[in-house]
């Protein structure tokens, strides 16, 4: 079995999706250039999910992926929810207060959010009803606590993961007379999603990270060569710290028990997680819910299973850790991944790959002759040989497809291998998910020029 | 650098041929030395102010001093010579498609030739000839076009075959070449010098000349140039002459009243190299290579060479941001396809060290054509910019041209192609212009076809009925912002091919744009003709007629309710505008002119109607849709219609009456048709449009009504001899030159513009007569297609030009329509040109170098036609009787 060039370029593309600020006659003031970002599933249906919008009542952009687990349902509920509950968390009390009357009195309400989403990222029509009211609750909440203090961008990513992560939680307990509801709910919450979030406003970077996708930086080193800076700490067995907290909050006798195989009670990749009930809910609680819950629930071997020396719930949180990074000139992007990409390919190569790229198609160097010596066919062969290096590199338009090229086809030198490449992406879809998991890619490009002009007011 | 090597020789030579303006001039190398001397103080008044230092402004000075006019300023903001002109690749070529365009630049090329000797400042005249390759059969075609209007011009010119070419320059790859065209007489010169040249000749003139002087803006009352602003103080004037290239957009809008100059600039590459092992000669003819874009010429010994690529770089959209032009970044990467050609044309020079690649900006305008004349809002204001890149070729004689205009309140040629007014605010949109200069940058090198449209700055004005008309496969054309109907592609027919046809052959819309014909000669077809220009002229007593009675030559006094065609005529008897002036009522009227004449009529009346607060003026174009119905039933769908009875009886022709069509009230309808065929016009307010429309057409249902576009409209005028102002008419162009004598009342009993002449041409004829050719044994498969521009030959003899062409479907033969001149046999003085003169000739149409015979008429085939429309009605009606 073998694919054709085209056939897997095909594959490759589907889901590729690219977003440039506008801007106004070479005019743009965001910091923001703009992103590329793309999925290659392994699994099917595919559980990885990505978001990206522009805060319209806000500064800022917000940029996102989330690895589901135990099918993809907390995932898609999580990158539908969690950017409205950052922006209603940065928003200042006037603003909530002016959507909450525009609600009350059934006004048109301000936009909070635009979105940029590939037309394979869906939103739930059915349940957004129910997700408005949950949101509504929250900024409620935010307008009777009105602390009168500015928000502070941490504390909001914070209490925006914790608060859409006890939404899910509740409406799973509370359930929904409409059936299809009710068991949407229950599988958000009995399913489980890391998220890795970016929020850019100006030069002021911050990445809230739950679970073990990950933020890396893309820096360009003053010889040209480029280096990676982490963002983000995964949250698994091989982060000691996180070992250490589990550990902390759970008596001493649990601490054999805790962490086995490298998985948390022995099961569970990640140590933080949205959804994933089993390991937050009482035993009781979770029997009480299946019980009442709808057949499927009760069929399903995995729900019903009590993961063992199940003692002190909860065992698993979705609070974010959250690092802020103030953007340099010579940070010029960004880079947002599940732990699929990050399994095949070490950090810096990606910087490399990725730096390589996008300074092929923008920032190739202006050739000047000066005082040299250059006959008119030297230059010509120059020209010509910079003209099919850049039509190489046009291969792909996405830097997030050329990235999984890379991370799928990649042999033992670190080039692209086509017929590696065309093997897996041609495995059947039972075989794929031994060989590769699902990889979602965002790439940030920043906007040098803008960053350092905010440098230099400073 | 070699920009600054020219700058530095310039400098020398100007100082030693004018010492004393050393002092006048703060030499930046002086400084060092000695103090800034102070530069003379500026005149408090002077009768012309000159505002640009480079080419235009220093050939304007020139021609004016030269006419014997001194009182003249001219004002360079940084250096003279400076900007563009400093930069210019110094190609003097009078290869151009257009008639004007030609004429400027062989006058140009004249002067140059002897500015040397007449002013002692070493221009570096090169007499080397050009050679413009052809690598395409249909390139081979356009040159055949240029070569011939050259060749009647009394400019040596011929078409050569590649071997020839090999002949004339060593260096040629050949291999790819179809032919070329080589003018020997093309030159090569320093255009920095030229206009240094021009500069003294005109300082000794006694033009007064002072650089590093800005002018800030320009003071304008009531609607007449007062003065000029500078940052030296403030000079009264009564004219004044925008030079300012790149910047004269935003010098004329610099003031309170903005003058809309439509120019937008673009970067401009061009590569110089050291001298060759064996350096070339400086005889060595230039290279022009449009299929490859680029032009070659020697330059020191080595090559200068530059081009006009597919992807132009548009700049200072925002404004200026500098004061000269600096040597802006080299782009390789730009450069590179360009030079990909060089090679390819000139493979010998692989070798051949790199100078320096030059970016030098040149401003364009938005129809590739330059800009002169007077403003239509302030008088005394005049322009002369937007070269598209051939300045130096144009700068002498539309430094002439101006100068005249200026003088004698006319030029001594027809430029209205570069007026100013054709131009309106609607052109002056930034974001307009620099999408369009995008556009006609390559355009430079692009193939020109007949009928070619711009792509860019489209579906600006467009009729309320633009998209039911586009979605019945409405194909559109552009005239001043207006999108307006080619023809009409039916369901199923290959549109990707239609759109892409260039051809200089038959074109592929032949067959569909017949039945349109057809259509309107046999049923009835309906045409939106909305862009036309309209205007309402009403008093409250007689003013409006009296003026009017004095600025036509018709007799305007006709009933309430006629329709007069009648020419809008300048003292010299020329047609300013050829319109249909409707009397609505005894103190208004209405008034149809084409759709270019918006600006230009406008202003004409502005400055020839009395300053009277009772005779009101009104533009009312946006007001009304005009829909054309032409055929012999768009008299049965009108009064079924209006329940009116609408033959002849009732509804003679030029007639307009408000009536109701339809729903809708208050329709002018006019029963003309801009054709010759029988038919109206309907006026109608626009909130009525689509439903005027939606009920003609189901109403015109059973009697075969359908679209059509101009094309159909203009093979119907041009095989009735109509003439079109401009197309076939101008301001060189009288009445009694068109066979329109009838069109004039000199014994309207009142005296009117142009009627001395018109009285002097009736009593001893006139020297060139507007005549109708059909081809005859011209292959309409076969054969090139005429477009316009043709020599006409009478008895082997060029006698004229023809103005405008088209198919007749009903002759099944080519007409064109152009002028017949009598150009005395050994002296070329132009004689009087009889009837008899036309009748008894034997004539050709020169076609890309092929000669047609052609049968003159002076009149059209009306009897022939109305026959024609008898027995087809009877056909028709019958065949609706089944």
């Amino acid at each position: 079995f073998y694919l054709t060039p085209p056939q897997v370029n095909s594959i490759l593309k589907a889901n590729e999706y690219s977003f440039k600020v506008p801007e106004f006659d070479g005019k743009n003031v965001s910091s923001v250039l703009g992103f590329d970002s793309n999925q290659l599933p392994a699994n099917a249906p595919i559980e990885d999910r990505r978001s990206a919008a522009t805060c319209l009542q806000t500064r800022g952009m917000l940029l996102g992926v989330f690895d589901g687990h135990a099918g993809c349902a907390c995932a898609q509920a999580v990158s539908e929810r969690l950017f409205y509950y950052i922006a209603v968390s940065l928003l200042p009390h006037e603003t909530l207060l002016e959507i909450e009357n525009a609600v009350e009195s059934g006004r048109a309400l301000l936009p909070i959010l635009q979105w940029h989403k590939h037309p394979n990222d869906y939103f739930s029509k059915e349940a957004s009803k129910l997700y408005f009211n949950s949101l509504r609750t929250y900024w409620q909440e935010l307008i009777d606590l009105n602390s009168g203090e500015t928000t502070d961008v941490r504390e909001a990513l914070i209490n925006a993961f914790k608060r859409l992560d006890s939404d899910l939680s509740l409406e799973a307990q509370v359930g929904d007379p409409n059936s299809f509801l009710n068991y949407l709910v229950l599988r958000v919450a009995f399913s489980g999603s890391t998220a890795c979030v970016a929020h850019v406003d100006g030069v002021d970077l911050h990445i809230a990270n739950t679970g073990d996708s990950r933020a890396m930086l893309g820096v360009q080193e003053e010889d040209g060569s480029w280096s990676a800076v982490n963002l983000s700490y995964d949250h698994n067995a091989q982060n000691e710290h996180e070992v250490e907290r589990v550990k902390m909050e759970h008596p001493k006798s649990e601490e054999k028990s805790l962490v086995k195989q490298d998985r948390l009670l022995g099961l569970l990749m990640p140590f933080r997680a949205f959804g994933d009930v089993k390991f937050k809910w009482s035993i009781e609680l979770q029997k009480r819910v299946i019980e009442s819950g709808p057949d499927q629930l009760n069929d399903n071997e995995y729900t019903k299973f009590i993961p063992p020396n199940y003692f002190t719930p909860p065992y698993l949180t979705a609070e974010p850790e959250v690092i802020h990074h103030k953007l340099r000139p010579q940070d010029k992007f960004l880079v947002l991944a599940t732990d699929g990409l990050w399994e095949t390919m070490h950090r810096q190569d990606v910087a490399r790959i990725v730096g390589e790229y996008l300074s092929g198609v923008h920032h190739q160097q202006p050739i000047a002759v000066g005082g040299y010596k250059v006959t008119l066919g030297q230059m010509h062969g120059l020209l010509t040989e910079r003209r099919a290096r850049i039509s190489s590199v046009f291969e792909d338009q996405n830097a997030a497809t050329h990235l999984i090229r890379h991370a799928v086809g990649n042999n033992e030198f670190g080039t692209v291998d086509h017929e590696r490449l065309s093997k897996m992406l041609s495995l059947p879809e039972e075989l794929a998910r031994m060989y590769r998991d699902d990889i979602t890619i965002i790439v940030v490009q920043f906007n040098s020029h803008v960053i350092g002009a905010y440098q230099n007011e400073e | 650098a070699a920009g600054m090597f020219l700058r530095v020789l310039s400098d020398i030579q100007w100082r030693a041929a004018h010492p004393k303006w050393r002092r006048m001039s703060g030499s930046r190398r002086s400084t060092s030395t000695t103090a800034e001397p102070h530069p003379l103080p500026l005149p408090a008044q002077a009768q012309v102010v000159i505002c640009g230092g480079g080419i235009m402004g220093t050939s304007v000075a020139y021609h004016l001093s030269k006419m014997g006019w001194k009182d003249i300023v001219l004002l360079e903001q940084g250096r003279l010579a400076a900007g563009t002109t400093r930069f210019c690749a110094g190609i003097v070529s009078t290869a151009r498609p257009m008639s004007i365009e030609l004429k400027m630049a062989h006058y140009s090329n004249k002067l140059y030739q002897q500015l040397q000797q007449e002013t002692g400042v070493q221009t570096g005249y090169m007499k080397t000839g050009s050679i413009s390759l052809a690598q395409t059969q249909d390139r081979l075609i356009s040159l055949k076009r240029i070569a011939s209007s050259l060749n009647v011009m009394g400019i040596p010119c011929e078409i050569i075959s590649p071997k020839k070419v090999l002949q004339l320059h060593p260096l040629i790859n050949i291999h790819d070449l179809v032919g070329a065209m080589y003018v020997p007489e093309d030159a090569l010169v320093s255009s920095a010098n030229v206009s240094l040249a021009l500069a003294t000749a005109a300082s000794r003139n006694g033009v007064q000349i002072h650089e590093r002087t800005s002018v800030s803006h320009v003071t304008i009352q009531k609607g007449r140039v007062t003065g000029v602003e500078t940052d030296r103080g403030r000079i009264q004037c009564e004219y004044f002459v925008n030079c300012a290239g790149q910047w004269a957009y935003e010098l004329g809008h610099s003031g309170e009243e903005p003058v809309h100059i439509p120019v937008h600039a673009c970067e401009h590459f061009y590569l110089l190299t050291h001298p060759l092992q064996k350096p070339l000669s400086n005889s060595l003819p230039t290279v022009v290579d449009p299929d490859g874009r680029i032009y070659i010429r020697n330059w020191q010994g080595g090559i200068l060479s530059g081009g006009f690529e597919k992807n132009p770089k548009p700049l200072f959209t925002e404004g200026r941001n500098q004061l000269e032009i600096q040597n802006l970044q080299e782009d390789w990467d730009h450069f590179g396809p360009l030079l990909s050609a060089l090679l390819r044309r000139m493979p010998g020079l692989e070798a051949l060290q790199i100078m320096q690649l030059v970016n030098c900006p040149e401003s364009f305008t938005p129809d590739m054509r330059c800009i002169m004349g007077e403003s239509p809002t302030a008088r005394g204001y005049f322009v002369l910019a937007g070269m598209n890149s051939a300045g130096l070729s144009y700068g002498g004689g539309a430094g002439k041209y101006l100068a005249e205009w200026i003088v004698n309140g006319y030029p001594s040629e027809n430029v209205w192609p570069l007026d100013l007014k054709r131009f309106g605010a609607l052109q002056s949109s930034r974001t307009f212009l620099r999408h369009r200069v995008m556009e006609v940058m390559p355009l430079m090198c692009d193939l020109k076809v007949p009928r070619w449209d711009f792509q860019t700055g489209r579906q600006l004005r467009t009729s309320p009925l633009y998209d039911r008309l586009d979605a019945q496969g409405a194909r559109w054309m552009e005239k001043h912002g207006f999108e307006r109907v080619k023809y009409f592609v039916p369901p199923g027919s290959d549109l990707l091919d239609l759109d892409h046809s260039k051809t200089f052959y038959k074109p592929d819309w032949f067959d569909i744009v017949g039945s349109e014909v057809k259509c309107c000669k046999e049923a009835v077809c309906v045409i939106d003709m909305s862009s036309f220009t309209k205007f309402e002229i009403s008093s409250t007593g007689d003013q409006a007629l009296e003026s009017l009675q004095y600025l036509f030559s018709n007799d305007l006094d006709v009933p309430v309710g006629h329709v007069v065609h009648t020419g809008m005529l300048n003292e010299k008897g020329g047609y300013e505008n050829d319109c249909s002036i409707a009397r609505l009522g005894k103190r208004s009227f209405f008034m149809i002119s084409p759709t270019d004449q918006q600006v230009h009529c406008w202003a004409w009346l502005k400055n020839h109607l009395p300053d009277d607060s009772n005779l009101v003026l009104e533009d009312v174009t946006w007001k009304y849709t005009a829909l054309n119905l032409i055929g012999p039933r768009a008299v049965d769908v009108l009064s079924e219609l209006s329940y009116a009875p609408m033959t002849a009886e009732h509804f003679p022709s030029l007639f307009c009456k408000e009536m109701s069509v339809g729903y809708a009230n208050g329709i002018r309808v006019m029963s003309i048709t801009h054709t010759g065929e029988p038919g109206f016009v309907l006026y109608i307010p626009i909130e009525y449009a689509l439903h005027v429309y939606n009920e003609v057409m189901n109403m015109g249902q059973k009697y075969g009504i359908r679209n059509a576009g101009y094309y159909a409209l203009r093979s119907l005028r041009i095989e009735k001899f109509f003439a079109f102002w401009g197309q076939d008419l101008d301001a060189f162009t009288t009445p009694m030159e068109c066979g329109r004598e009838f069109q004039v009342k000199l014994d309207k009993g009142l005296e009117f513009l142009g009627q001395e002449v018109l009285l002097e041409q009736k009593q001893n004829g006139v020297y060139k007569r507007f005549t109708m050719f059909i081809l005859e044994d011209h292959d309409t498969d076969m054969d090139l297609w005429p477009w316009w521009g043709e020599p006409i030959f009478r008895n082997g003899r060029y006698v004229g030009k023809t103005t405008s062409s088209a198919y007749s479907y009903t002759l099944e033969r080519h007409v064109c329509l152009g002028f017949v001149h009598h150009f005395d046999e050994n002296t070329g003085e132009e004689l009087v040109v009889t009837p008899d003169f036309i009748n008894q000739g034997e004539y050709e149409i020169d076609i890309a170098g092929q000669r047609f015979q052609a049968k003159a008429k002076l009149y059209p085939f009306s009897s022939l036609f109305a026959q024609r429309r008898r027995k087809d009605e009877v056909e028709l009606s019958g065949y609706q009787g089944e």
